[in-house]
């Protein structure tokens, strides 16, 4: 059986759940081959949560410059794999970072690449969502070996004992004319929220909330659900909430269970990013706003009486 | 600094969106297309780094005839001059196709220090352009900025994604993406728009930017479609006025759809 590669989506080697994703799509393929690419030490604590989830073999590529090089490095040490292993497929995840690493992987390699798959078959067939969910498109590569990127949250993954045997691969030195490197980051704090494009409830609040401090109506209620918080754009601009939690066209597409939108108007770059949730929940005071047309349940009110009702209710139930 | 901004036009989000039945491509006729708002952000950096460091812009897009529109918009907001590839072979050129046929035409453009484009379009949603444009010139590809600064030969930027803001710097030249919350795009004024009407344009068929025809399109494109399905459209459910107890019909609701 041929190897699928999988790029190890991780921080110092704390694997992200979207790497058993891909590794629980890559089984459907061929033997799932992790690849680990970071600073020295990231495999080692990588290994045993890769040999829960499926991993045949651990390629280990760890250098200083691995870690301090933006992108570069990934695709270099793919690049030589696809070389060396002659793999059935080599998988991503659909970040910002997977993303640029597929279509450039592509590119060096002369294969085709499809981006932000939201389900996988055994086939290489990916399907895809696109329009803001308006179509679903299958798609396959037809040149070289396939490269293909899956959406967070889209693919359930499943636990499954690997070998996980290591292998380590060189990481090849980047021409410095070609580099970006990285002097210092920021990284994002989540807190105890569950990640926005993996959450299974999505409280969102738009324009309507009228300001940063009002937006605790909108963390109450996410709360109280276990779910994520996003903000329309419109929210964003106003300066109530972060940028990386903009939900829509521009933002982050999300697909969860249930999808409540406090202040929202439902614009249509907004519903793109949100419309293929299961359950819609809406509270607007304009009887005529566009979200109504694809809620499943709309209350036209006033969300500063709706929502804290909502969180307090849903407190009692829970006893 | 000499500045190339790749833009593209795209169906105007504000309008409904359509595959073609025929070989399932971007059904150009039946929504209103626009310069990609990301685009004007670019321009826009361009601009400023313009004003600050001198040299040209110049603007390039890829597309079929009515995408001069898109290169009319860039050049009434301040940009130089335009390049648009344009032939029919081009129609269905995958992502990798069009980072190769980009990196060709930006090749045609005099001592370029630095390639500007918006970080994902509105229509594919590949995310990757800009990078696999780098990855075919071999320039470092510093992407998703919300701040671009240029020192000397040195290009920094503010690079915000989901993981948080990473601070990169790589030498010129260099490709950049930019990121929604960069700036805000200047309005072109009425002088601007007159202005733009006498700037040079030039459209390069394949053989002009040195692309082989077997290189690009559908028939050579490196993925396929296989099946297309529109979704049906979602309708609205049912809606109420909150008469004090709003708060709690939700919840009443979400009981019953075993939400909680
Ligand atoms: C290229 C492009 C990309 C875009 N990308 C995105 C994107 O990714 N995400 C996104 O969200 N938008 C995006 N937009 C913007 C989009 O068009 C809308 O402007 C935006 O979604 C509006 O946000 P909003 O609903 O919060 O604000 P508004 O449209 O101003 O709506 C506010 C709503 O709050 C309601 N309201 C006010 N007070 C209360 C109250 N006390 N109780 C209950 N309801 C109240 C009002 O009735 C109104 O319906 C994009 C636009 C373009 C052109």
């Amino acid at each position: 059986m041929s190897e699928v590669l999988v790029l190890v989506d991780h921080v110092d080697g704390e694997v992200k759940k979207v790497t058993f994703e891909l590794l629980t799509a890559a089984r459907r393929l061929g033997e799932p081959a992790a690849v680990v690419v970071g600073a020295p030490g990231s495999a080692a604590k990588a290994k045993d949560a890769l040999a829960r989830h499926g991993a045949a073999a651990v390629y280990v590529a760890e250098s200083d410059e691995a870690a301090d090089l933006l992108v570069t490095p990934k695709v270099d040490v793919l690049a030589a794999l696809v070389g060396s292993a002659a793999p059935a497929a080599v998988l991503v995840a659909a970040t910002a970072e997977g993303k640029e690493v597929a279509g450039r992987l592509a590119v060096r390699v002369g294969s085709g690449v499809l981006a932000d798959a939201v389900d996988l078959d055994g086939e290489g067939v990916a399907t895809q969502s696109v329009f803001g969910g308006a179509y679903t498109v299958k798609a396959r590569v037809t040149t070289g070996v396939p490269v293909i990127s899956l959406r967070p949250g889209a693919v359930e993954a499943e636990e499954s004992a690997g070998a996980a045997a290591e292998k380590t691969v060189e990481v090849p030195a980047v021409d410095p004319a070609r580099a970006v490197r990285v002097t210092r980051r920021e990284p994002v704090t989540g807190g105890d929220r569950p990640e926005l494009a993996e959450a299974s409830v999505v409280v969102s609040g738009g324009r309507g909330v009228g300001s940063a401090d009002n937006f605790a109506i909108v963390e109450k209620l996410a709360d109280v659900l276990g779910g994520a918080v996003g903000a329309s754009r419109a929210a964003v601009d106003s300066g109530y909430y972060p940028h990386q939690f903009q939900v829509g066209q521009t933002g982050k597409t999300v697909a969860p269970q249930l999808y409540v939108a406090l202040g929202i108007s439902g614009a249509i770059q907004h519903r793109a990013g949100m419309q293929t949730s299961k359950t819609i929940v809406a509270v607007n005071k304009d009887p005529e706003a566009p979200i109504f047309e694809i809620a499943d349940f709309g209350v036209v009110g006033d969300l500063f009486q709706v929502a804290p009702q909502l969180t307090e209710e849903i407190g009692k139930r829970k006893g | 600094m000499n500045i190339v901004v790749l833009v593209k036009q795209v169906p105007d989000t504000n309008s409904e969106r359509r595959l073609t039945d025929s070989d399932h491509t971007l059904d150009r006729a039946s929504a209103d297309v626009v310069l990609d708002e990301i685009n004007e952000r670019a321009v826009e950096e361009a601009l400023r780094l313009q004003e600050a460091h001198g040299g040209e812009v110049t603007v390039v897009t890829m597309g079929p005839d009515s995408a001069t529109d898109a290169l009319r918009k860039a050049l009434s907001m301040g940009a130089d001059k335009a390049v648009h590839l344009s032939d029919a072979a081009l129609h269905g050129s995958d992502a990798v196709q069009t980072a190769r046929a980009l990196a060709k035409v930006i090749g045609t453009v005099e001592g370029v220090d630095l390639v500007l484009a918006g970080n994902e379009a509105t229509d594919g949603r590949m995310g990757a352009l800009p990078a696999m444009v780098a990855e075919v010139l071999g320039l470092p590809a510093l992407t998703h900025a919300r701040k671009v600064e240029i020192d000397g030969t040195t290009v920094r930027v503010e690079r915000e994604t989901d993981e948080g803001v990473a601070f990169v710097e790589a030498s010129l030249p260099a490709v950049v993406s930019v990121g929604e919350k960069i700036n805000e795009p200047r309005y072109p004024s009425f002088k601007g728009i007159m202005a733009a009407k006498k700037k040079p344009v030039a459209t390069l068929g394949l053989a002009d930017a040195g692309i082989d025809a077997a290189e690009v399109g559908l028939a050579n494109a490196t993925t396929t479609v296989l099946e297309v399905a529109p979704k049906p459209p979602r309708s609205g459910g049912q809606k109420i006025e909150d008469a004090g107890d709003g708060g709690v019909r939700i919840a009443e609701f979400l009981v019953a759809q075993k939400l909680i």
